[in-house]
C-alpha cells in the first residue's frame, strides 16, 4: 500500500476499535453530553458577563466543545497509547514494515475526526435544546481553531505517555492534569466567577488559550471579524510544538512495566 | 551449503554492570526449526531482541537475512515475522480484522482466509480476540506474524502458561511451518518443546552457549551413564548384591549408574538367576534431554 492508503487503512481500524471500546465512547462522547445537560440544567437561566453578556447555555456550548476536543485528542490518545504500549501492541507493530509515522498519523486522524463529530453533536444539542445559534458564518474560524487545538492536544497527549508508567496510572495522571485546568480556565466555571489571578495562572497553560480562541470564534464579542484569535492560537501552537518535540524525543514503543 | 539465515559471532550485551550476553556464536540454516533454550534470565530475550532489531548489541557481529538488524529497514521487515513473548492482541478486533489490519502492512501478504486455516481458527474468524482462549490468541498471534509471508519467524516462548492440550495444538501449528519452508527461531525454556519441534538446539545459561547440536547428540547423550534400577528382593541386603553393583545405596529401590549397562545387567541377572530371585521393576534408562538440560544449565550457574 502507498503511504496515504496505509494511513487510511490504519485510520479505518482505529475507528473500529474506538467505537467498540465502551470506556472510550463513554468518556469521549457521552460524558461531555452529560456535562452539558447538567451545567445547562443547574445554571440555565443565568447570564455570564463575557463578550457583552451571554446566556449560560450559550457559554457552556463552546466550553463543552472545548472539553470534548481535548478529551478526544489528548486524553483519549494518552490513555489508548499507554494501554497499547503496555500490552506490547506498539512493540509488535514496530516489528512490521509499517512506518511508525503511519501509525501515529492514523491515531491523530482518528482523534481529529472524533473531535469534529463532537463539535457537530454538541452544537446540535445546544441548538435544539437551548436555542444556541449555530455560527455558520464563522465556520471557517471555528474549524481552523478546532483543528489547531486538536493537533496541539494530540501532540501533548502523545508526549504525556512518556510520563505515564503503567496502564493503571493513565487515567489518574490525565485527569489530575486536565480536571483542575478545566475549572481554572473557565470551562466548568464561567469566566466572570473566576478571580483574575486564577485566569492569569490558567493563561500559562494551553487549555485556557484553546478555550478562549474557540469561545471567541463561536460567540464573538461584536459583529464582524473573522473570529480568529491569533494570540491564543500562537500560544496554543507553541504548546503543540513543545509537545511534538517531547513526543519525538521521549515516546517509547516498548512496555515500561514488566 | 547455503548462507545461514542468522549468523552471530561474539555477541555481547551489558546492562550497566550486568553482562546479559557474554560472547554468543551461532548459525541458523534455512528451513530449520532452531530452538534457543535456557532458563529465565539466561539472556535469551536479549539475544532475540537484538536479532529482531529491537535492541542494539554491545559488541560482536550479527547478520539476519544478510543484513545487520540495527540498520535494516522496511524491506527487511517484510521478510521476518515476530511473535512476542507477552504480546496481547487488540481485544476489539475479530480474528479476520486483526489479520486484515496486519496484511495491510506488507506488500505481498498471504490471503487472510489461508492464514486463518493455517493456524486452525476457521470456526473463530468472526470472534473478537477478547473471547478467544489463551491458546487461540497465541495462534492468532502466530497468524499475524505469518500474514506477510515471512522467510524467518521468531517465536518467543510461544506456549508459556498453556494447558497441555493448548500446547499440543500450538506445537502442531509450529511444526506445520516447516512444511511451508519457513525458518523458525524458537525461544523456549521447555526441553520437551524443543524435543518435539526443533531440528537443532542451542542451550544458553548466564549469557553463554553451554551446548549446541542436534537433539540426538546433545550433550553427548549416548555416552552419558545409564541408570539400572530394580526393587531389592525380600530378604536380600544391599551388601549381598554382586561386586560392581554392591556399592549402591540401599532402600526398596536400587538404582545405579553405569557406563557399561550390558556388562552390569549380565552380572546382575546372572546373580539373580543363581539364587532364584526375581528382580521386580528392572529398568535401564538413558538420561532424558530434560536431565541433560538441567545438568548443563545447573553446571553453568554454579
Amino acid at each position: 500500500m502507498s503511504g496515504l492508503a496505509l494511513v487510511a487503512h490504519q485510520f479505518r481500524y482505529d475507528q473500529k476499535t474506538f467505537w467498540r471500546n465502551p470506556a472510550a465512547v463513554f468518556f469521549t462522547v457521552a460524558f461531555p453530553v452529560i456535562l452539558l445537560l447538567i451545567f445547562a440544567t443547574v445554571f440555565g437561566d443565568q447570564t455570564v458577563d463575557v463578550n457583552g453578556g451571554v446566556e449560560t447555555t450559550t457559554y457552556y456550548v463552546p466550553a463543552i466543545i472545548t472539553l470534548s476536543v481535548i478529551s478526544a485528542t489528548m486524553q483519549s490518545l494518552a490513555m489508548s497509547l499507554v494501554i497499547a504500549r503496555e500490552d506490547g501492541r506498539l512493540k509488535r507493530s514496530r516489528g512490521t514494515p509499517m512506518p511508525p509515522r503511519v501509525f501515529i498519523a492514523g491515531r491523530i486522524g482518528n482523534s481529529i475526526v472524533v473531535a469534529l463529530l463532537m463539535l457537530a453533536l454538541i452544537a446540535a444539542i445546544g441548538r435544539v435544546l437551548y436555542g444556541v445559534a449555530l455560527p455558520w458564518e464563522r465556520l471557517p474560524a471555528i474549524l481552523v481553531t478546532l483543528v489547531a487545538g486538536a493537533a496541539a492536544f494530540c501532540c501533548l497527549g502523545i508526549a504525556l505517555t512518556a510520563a505515564i508508567p503503567s496502564q493503571d496510572a493513565a487515567a489518574p495522571i490525565v485527569n489530575a492534569l486536565l480536571l483542575p485546568l478545566y475549572f481554572l480556565s473557565g470551562v466548568f466555571i464561567p469566566d466572570d466567577q473566576l478571580p483574575s489571578g486564577v485566569i492569569h495562572f490558567a493563561d500559562v497553560f494551553p487549555v485556557r488559550h484553546f478555550f478562549e480562541a474557540f469561545f471567541n470564534a463561536y460567540v464573538p464579542a461584536g459583529a464582524g471579524g473573522s473570529g480568529l484569535e491569533w494570540g491564543n492560537l500562537a500560544l496554543l501552537a507553541a504548546w503543540g510544538v513543545a509537545g511534538l518535540f517531547l513526543a519525538v524525543r521521549f515516546f517509547r514503543w516498548t512496555p515500561r512495566a514488566g | 551449503m547455503p548462507d545461514p539465515v542468522i549468523s552471530i559471532r561474539g555477541l555481547r550485551k551489558s546492562y550497566g554492570d550486568i553482562e546479559a550476553v557474554r560472547g554468543i556464536d551461532l548459525d541458523v540454516q534455512p528451513g530449520e526449526i532452531f530452538a534457543f533454550l535456557g532458563p529465565n534470565g539466561a539472556g535469551k530475550t536479549t539475544t532475540v531482541e537484538i536479532l529482531e532489531g529491537y535492541r542494539k548489541r554491545g559488541g560482536g557481529e550479527v547478520t539476519v537475512l544478510g543484513e545487520d538488524p540495527e540498520k535494516a529497514g522496511r524491506a527487511w521487515r517484510e521478510r521476518i515475522g515476530i511473535v512476542l513473548q507477552s504480546g496481547r492482541l487488540d481485544p476489539y478486533l475479530t480474528v479476520r480484522e486483526s489479520l486484515d489490519l496486519y496484511a495491510g502492512y506488507y506488500s505481498e501478504p498471504r490471503p487472510v482466509d489461508e492464514v486463518i486455516e493455517l493456524v486452525g481458527l476457521e470456526g473463530k474468524a468472526e470472534a473478537r480476540a477478547s473471547v478467544l482462549s489463551g491458546g487461540q490468541q497465541r495462534r492468532l498471534d502466530v497468524g499475524m506474524a505469518l500474514i506477510g509471508d515471512p522467510e524467518l519467524l521468531f517465536l518467543d516462548e510461544p506456549t508459556t502458561g498453556f494447558d497441555p492440550s493448548a500446547r499440543r495444538h500450538a506445537w502442531d501449528t509450529i511444526a506445520g511451518l516447516r512444511d511451508l519452508g519457513k525458518t523458525v527461531f524458537l525461544t523456549t525454556h521447555y526441553m520437551d518443546e524443543a524435543q518435539r519441534l526443533a531440528d537443532r538446539v542451542t542451550i544458553i545459561a548466564r549469557g553463554e552457549v553451554v551446548v549446541q547440536g542436534t537433539l540426538e547428540n546433545l550433550g553427548d547423550r549416548e555416552s552419558r551413564p545409564a541408570t539400572v534400577s530394580f526393587r531389592l528382593p525380600d530378604g536380600v541386603a544391599a551388601s549381598e548384591l554382586p561386586g560392581q553393583v554392591a556399592a549402591v545405596d540401599g532402600g526398596a529401590t536400587v538404582s545405579l549408574s553405569t557406563t557399561t549397562p550390558v556388562a552390569t545387567l549380565n552380572e546382575l541377572t546372572g546373580w539373580a538367576i543363581e539364587r532364584g530371585l526375581d528382580l521386580e521393576g528392572l529398568e535401564v534408562t538413558r538420561p532424558t534431554l530434560e536431565d541433560i538440560y538441567l545438568s548443563l544449565t545447573a553446571e553453568a550457574s554454579e
